[in-house]
């Protein structure tokens, strides 16, 4: 981490809060301060229901803050519509969440090329190659043209996070990304994961339950009640 | 193939019953809609060519639209002329022959005099009363079917004996004369003629065949005890919906009232707008009733599918483009649908084309049917609108949610 001190945030949050509610308001995330750096392996941890994945999705543009401002490599995102949000979202963010979320009907290769083919910088033969490449470097070289139902939960996550890198993100954000996998797999996503930061210099923000692979992260954040602790 | 149709049919694929019961309530809603709009233009078609062929296009007769003006009008500042009466014989055209040898000149159609006079039928006891045209059988085939549709004889048969006339068969049923008869004319001023029923014609419309004769033109003249007088042209025009213009061009020139076809069936006409007018409210409301089955399946597929347009705006799928993706998908069946009904509308359409009719009243034994690619068009164009109505609705509201809650929802 601080190898990177001197580097310009992916994503800062400054003073970040998100409500819900009307009425009864509830506070999910509280005056957040918090950047990533590019090459950065940050670890989120903290009890059930603190507002992990409500961090994260703030992080991830999926979700808009009720107070605060979100940059994204410097850029203030809280005034961007819908499209430009979507498209930040497509060509700099990559999201892993616990469940696969993979779409049923696609193979694993055609669900790997999907972000490539919505950002279309590609042609249709190189995001081939591509798609093929990340799912060999996960050790998936004979599943691609599996349906997700005929894959085990461990292969799924993989294809995900092939997924995930699809358009070389700044950064990935996987939420529980080992949640529900045994202890090999989740061995095998922290190593992709380590791999990833080393040799690309992509930021990763892993949300997990686990202190002992949170421990292993460049830095660890713990969250309580909405708050950094 | 482009992403977005890429996962629309492999939505539609995936569930292809629900897409085929979609599919075929459009196909049905357009094949019926064509084939009902091809069976009531077809009749009406029909009836409007029965109607204009069998009689002249434009008649010309010697009434005016308004009142003339009188040289007194001319001849002082006249407020108001009162005390005027009709008079009690028909004025006639004046130069009859110049008017139709000017009209020739320009006319695409033909013209042909006539003189209309009316008189009391009397035979075995019975009194009738009935038009008699007078006309010129050389000149009357140009202008109306009439001389095909003399029985027992030719229009020709004018010329055979003196007084010769031909009759409609209804009428001569309800008198209970045959060729060959001699029946009695009675005028309005009481002179009575004899005259030899030589054929008869049926012209397939009630009406003329049940009060209508007709004689040579100077028969009706001396019927008419108007001797020399022509008092209507009966005009046939080669375009018959150029009729009205002609006509309107005919009683600038002339100043004598001429009445299209269009205007003398205006009520009947216009009772077929009304009849268009139920024809596409039905044919719409089949087609919504169809589009219906479409928004279901669309409904149901974007329930179904509410984790994966959470996935797709998570990868930064924007609301537009998944609004396409089952905008698509209704199109989809909406296209698939209208070509099926497309096909289905022509098996009906040729299906009712072989049953036959056997009525008294009727002349045709087969149904009427009118093809036209604008039927079918027609049909495409509603059922398509209709599906992508169907389609929006739910794709917008799938669009809209918002991916975070079913994600939270899902994991
Ligand atoms: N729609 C909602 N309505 C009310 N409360 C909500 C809603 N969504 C989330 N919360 C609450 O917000 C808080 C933060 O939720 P969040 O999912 O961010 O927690 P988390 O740290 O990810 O928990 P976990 O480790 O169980 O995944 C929780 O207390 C949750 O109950
Ligand atoms: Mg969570």
């Amino acid at each position: 981490m601080t190898a990177n001190a001197g580097a310009s945030p992916v994503i800062a949050l400054k003073s970040v809060t998100k409500t819900i509610g009307d009425g009864v308001v509830t506070t999910l995330v509280r005056d957040i301060d918090m950047s990533i750096f590019p090459g950065e392996f940050v670890s989120i941890t903290g009890p059930s229901g603190s507002g992990k994945s409500s961090l994260l999705y703030l992080l991830g543009l999926l979700d808009v803050p009720s107070s605060g401002d979100v940059f994204i490599q410097g850029q203030p995102v809280n005034k961007l519509d819908e499209r430009a949000r979507a498209h930040m979202r497509l060509s700099l963010i990559g999201f892993v969440f616990q469940f696969h979320f993979l779409l049923p009907e696609f193979t694993a290769l055609a669900n790997v090329m999907l972000p490539m083919r919505a950002l279309a910088e590609l042609d249709q033969h190189a995001m081939q190659e591509r798609a093929r490449t990340l799912l060999a470097s996960l050790g998936l070289h004979d599943h691609m043209n599996k349906l997700p139902g005929q894959l085990s939960g461990g292969q799924r996550q993989r294809v995900a996070i092939a997924r995930a890198l699809a358009n070389t993100p700044k950064v990935i954000l996987a939420d529980e990304p080992t949640g529900n996998l045994d202890s090999k797999s989740s061995e095998q996503v922290l190593a992709i994961f380590r791999r990833l930061v080393d040799e690309t210099g992509s930021a990763i923000v892993m949300v997990t339950h686990d202190l002992e692979l949170a421990e292993r992260a460049d830095r660890h954040v713990r969250i309580v009640d909405g708050r950094i602790v | 193939m482009n992403l977005v149709i890429d996962i629309a049919v492999t939505h539609v694929r995936s569930r292809l019953r629900q897409t085929l019961v979609g599919l075929l309530g459009v196909a049905m809603g357009v094949g019926f809609s064509v084939m009902m709009a091809s069976l009531m233009e077809g009749s009406q078609r029909d009836f409007v060519s029965q109607l204009v062929d069998s009689l002249p296009h434009i008649t010309m007769n010697d009434e005016r639209r308004s009142p003339p003006r009188q040289p007194a009008e001319d001849a002082f500042d006249t407020i108001a002329i009162s005390g005027l009466r009709t008079p009690e014989t028909r004025p006639g055209i004046k130069n009859p022959y110049a008017i139709m040898a000017e009209l020739e000149g320009w006319l695409n159609g033909a013209v042909a005099p006539s003189v209309e006079t009316r008189a009391v039928i009397r035979y075995a006891g019975r009194d009738t009363a009935a038009s008699v045209i007078g006309v010129d059988p050389r000149r009357e085939r140009y202008v109306s079917k009439l001389p095909t549709q003399v029985r027992g004889g030719d229009l020709d048969a004018l010329y055979k004996s003196s007084n010769a006339i031909i009759i409609g068969d209804k009428l001569a049923q309800k008198i209970g004369a045959r060729i060959g008869n001699t029946i009695a004319l009675a005028s309005g001023r009481g002179e009575v003629m004899s005259c030899t029923v030589v054929a008869l014609f049926h012209s397939g419309i009630a009406q003329s065949d049940e009060t209508q004769a007709y004689t040579l033109i100077k028969t009706a003249q001396i019927l008419a005890g108007q001797t020399g007088i022509i008092n209507a042209m009966r005009i046939r025009v080669a375009d018959i919906m150029q009729a009205m213009s002609v006509a309107g061009r005919i009683e600038a020139q002339t100043g004598y009232k001429s009445v299209s076809w269009q205007e003398a069936n205006e009520d009947l006409l216009s009772a077929f707008e009304i009849r268009n007018f139920i024809m596409y409210t039905v044919v719409g409301a089949i087609l919504l009733v169809a589009s219906f089955g479409t928004y279901n399946i669309i409904s149901t597929i974007t329930h179904e599918k509410t984790r994966d347009i959470a996935i797709l705006k998570s990868l930064g799928f924007t609301e537009g483009t998944v609004r396409r993706i089952f905008l698509i998908e209704a199109l989809l069946i909406g296209l698939a649908g209208t070509v099926l009904g497309w096909v289905l509308g022509y098996a009906l359409c040729s299906l009712l084309g072989t049953i036959e009719f056997k009525s008294p009243f009727m002349d045709a034994t087969h149904l009427p049917l009118y093809y036209t690619p604008k039927h079918y068009a027609l049909a495409a164009l509603v059922a398509l609108t209709a599906s992508a109505i169907a389609g929006y609705l739910p794709a917008r509201k799938a669009a809209r949610q918002h991916p975070v809650e079913i994600i939270r929802g899902a994991s």
